[in-house]
């Protein structure tokens, strides 16, 4: 962990809803370039925290936060948000293409940012979608719903569309919670691909998808007030084989959660 | 009896009056078609069809029937609640749904109800009293006031409810992950609103407006009250062409509900004729939305 460049990290971060501590005093470094993995049991504010990092927590009223959550250093809370949310892209639990064909789902980011140019525009949507492993399997019609993709190619299209805006970071909620196992190992298979170009943080129930998948890993808990608690966060290999806490050796070994 | 024979035998009587029950709005439907058609029939064959449709004077003592003033009379006015009505109650269905603050709706919402269930006479009357002097100051040749202006203007208010109502509907119901899907993208709330919200909930909103676009065309109290009800063609009063709006006009509802007490012989007819031209009206804007939904759905 010494040698990794940060990408984002989190400083004493606390997240409020109304009255209720969600997030207790959070201090994380999520390495550049690697997948981090975020498990614990349902409940623990591993999501809530995925949704700090491109502000997305913003959007629930009655949400406070104390500390600071950067980006490359900066403090996110300072960034005009649509700027943030470009640098930190999202892909969803459920798989959520917009009712629009294929094309116009990747293009939708690009548009929204200024692209205009037709050639442009389809040059980076075959790019997106081969990078996003799918190509192959809508190259002949693009112009065919994306709705009407399977829900593992659906979410493949929603990973396209977040590549499409060439964002530094992809947080992922869940994203192969809501498939079959075949598509999951797609999905899997192409997030090892994609941290070359991009950081990866993903909130996962299945451990055995993070012990697969994630370089780093970070084991989180509900403390007593149930509030979500940092308990452990190291190489992924440590924290499955050699934890050094007690709670987490119980939660990797099946005890609870 | 055996309570699974019971059962089946329940099951049976529900599909029946089930059955039944559907069948009865397609009964009425085709009645009331049936029956207007078989008065409106002596009008169509002495004074024909085409001849009907396309005259245009209505001339009851001198056996002139002509409707084509008053079909023009309900497009026009419907058309211009459309172009006041539409984007007023869009506004409102995604202000509601999408940007004002709960305690907002909360007063807001309740009052556009209300709205609806103000009777269309007391439409008409503050037409007359509010609308028609306000509209009488438009400088033009002829303008009286009372036309087709102050009716579109009191149409769009009635209409208004129920496009509202259902668009907001139809707007709330657009799944969450839309909204989020696009705002991770970085979309601000109004391109989310424009790009994905109103694209997806377009179905609904389709027919919020042909709902509210059946309602204009039977309007027919308030029409009566503020439109004028001359049977002339519809013109321009100045050189623009938007002072058409300013002219007087009757509607097809208006002709039927002015004169239908005195009415006797081929006028009567006539007016039963009327009822047919207006039912086939409502008829094809509601085909029309249908086609225009299934053209939304292959998108």
């Amino acid at each position: 962990m010494e040698n990794e460049t940060t990408r984002m990290s989190t400083e004493g971060y606390s997240l409020f809803y109304g009255r209720f501590k969600a997030l207790n005093s959070i201090d994380i470094k999520i390495p550049s370039n690697r997948i981090t993995a975020f498990i614990g049991p349902s409940g623990c504010g591993k999501s809530t925290f995925l949704r700090s990092f491109n502000r997305m927590n913003d959007l629930i009223p009655g949400v406070t936060t104390t500390g600071t959550v950067r980006l490359d250093g900066r403090d996110v809370a300072k960034e005009d948000v649509v700027k943030l949310r470009k640098k930190v892209g999202m892909v969803f639990q459920r798989p959520n293409p917009f009712p629009k064909s294929i094309f116009d789902n990747v293009a939708y980011g690009p548009r929204l940012h200024g692209l205009r140019n037709r050639s442009d525009l389809a040059v980076l949507v075959e790019k997106s979608l081969r990078q996003a492993a799918i190509w192959e399997e809508v190259k002949d019609d693009l112009q065919k719903s994306g709705m009407s993709l399977s829900g593992g190619q659906q979410q493949r299209l929603c990973i396209a569309r977040a590549i499409a805006v060439e964002p530094e970071v992809i947080l992922m909620d869940e994203p192969a919670s809501a498939l079959d196992p075949v598509a999951t190992l797609k999905i899997e298979e192409l997030m090892n691909e994609l941290k070359m170009n991009y950081t990866i943080a993903i909130v996962t129930h299945n451990m055995q998808q993070a012990g697969r998948v994630s370089d780093y890993t970070a084991f989180m808990l509900t403390d007593q007030n149930r509030a979500g608690n940092l308990i452990e966060f190291g190489a992924t290999k440590q924290i499955f084989t050699t934890p050094v806490d007690s709670r987490t050796e119980d939660y990797i070994s099946g005890r609870f959660g | 009896m055996t309570s699974g024979t019971r059962r089946t035998g329940l099951e049976k009587t529900m599909k029946t009056i089930l059955l039944v029950s559907a069948l009865a709005s397609l009964l009425i439907v085709l009645l009331i078609f049936i029956f207007t058609m078989k008065e409106a029939m002596p009008a169509f064959r002495e004074l024909g069809v085409w001849k009907m449709l396309s005259g245009t004077t209505w001339r009851p003592g001198n056996g002139e029937f002509g409707i084509l003033a008053m079909i023009a009379g309900s497009g026009l006015v419907t058309l211009g609640a459309v172009l006041i009505g539409v984007p007023l109650a869009l506004g409102t269905a995604i202000f509601l749904s999408e940007i004002a603050p709960g305690w907002i709706v909360k007063i807001v919402r309740p009052s556009i109800e209300l709205l609806a269930g103000i009777p269309s006479v007391v439409y008409g009357l503050f037409g007359m009293v509010v609308l028609v002097p306000l509209v009488r100051e438009i400088p033009a040749p002829g303008n009286a006031g009372f036309g087709l202006l102050a009716a579109s203007i009191v149409l769009a208010v009635m209409v208004l409810p129920t496009i509202a109502n259902i668009s907001e509907f139809a707007i709330r119901s657009v799944p969450r992950g839309y909204r989020e899907g696009s705002l991770a993208l970085g979309a601000t709330k109004w391109e989310t609103i424009s790009r994905v919200l109103i694209p997806a909930a377009r179905p609904g909103i389709i027919s919020a407006v042909v709902l509210g676009l059946g309602r204009a065309l039977g309007e027919t109290i308030a029409m009566i009250m503020v439109i004028g009800n001359s049977v002339v063609l519809p013109a321009a009063l100045t050189g623009n062409p938007l002072s058409i709006f300013l002219s007087r006009a009757r509607t097809l509802t208006g002709n039927i509900a002015v004169e239908i007490s005195y009415a006797t012989g081929v006028h009567e007819s006539a007016l039963f004729a009327t009822g047919v031209v207006l039912f086939i009206l409502i008829m094809l804007v509601n085909s029309s939305a249908g086609f225009l939904l299934r053209r939304g759905a292959r998108r």
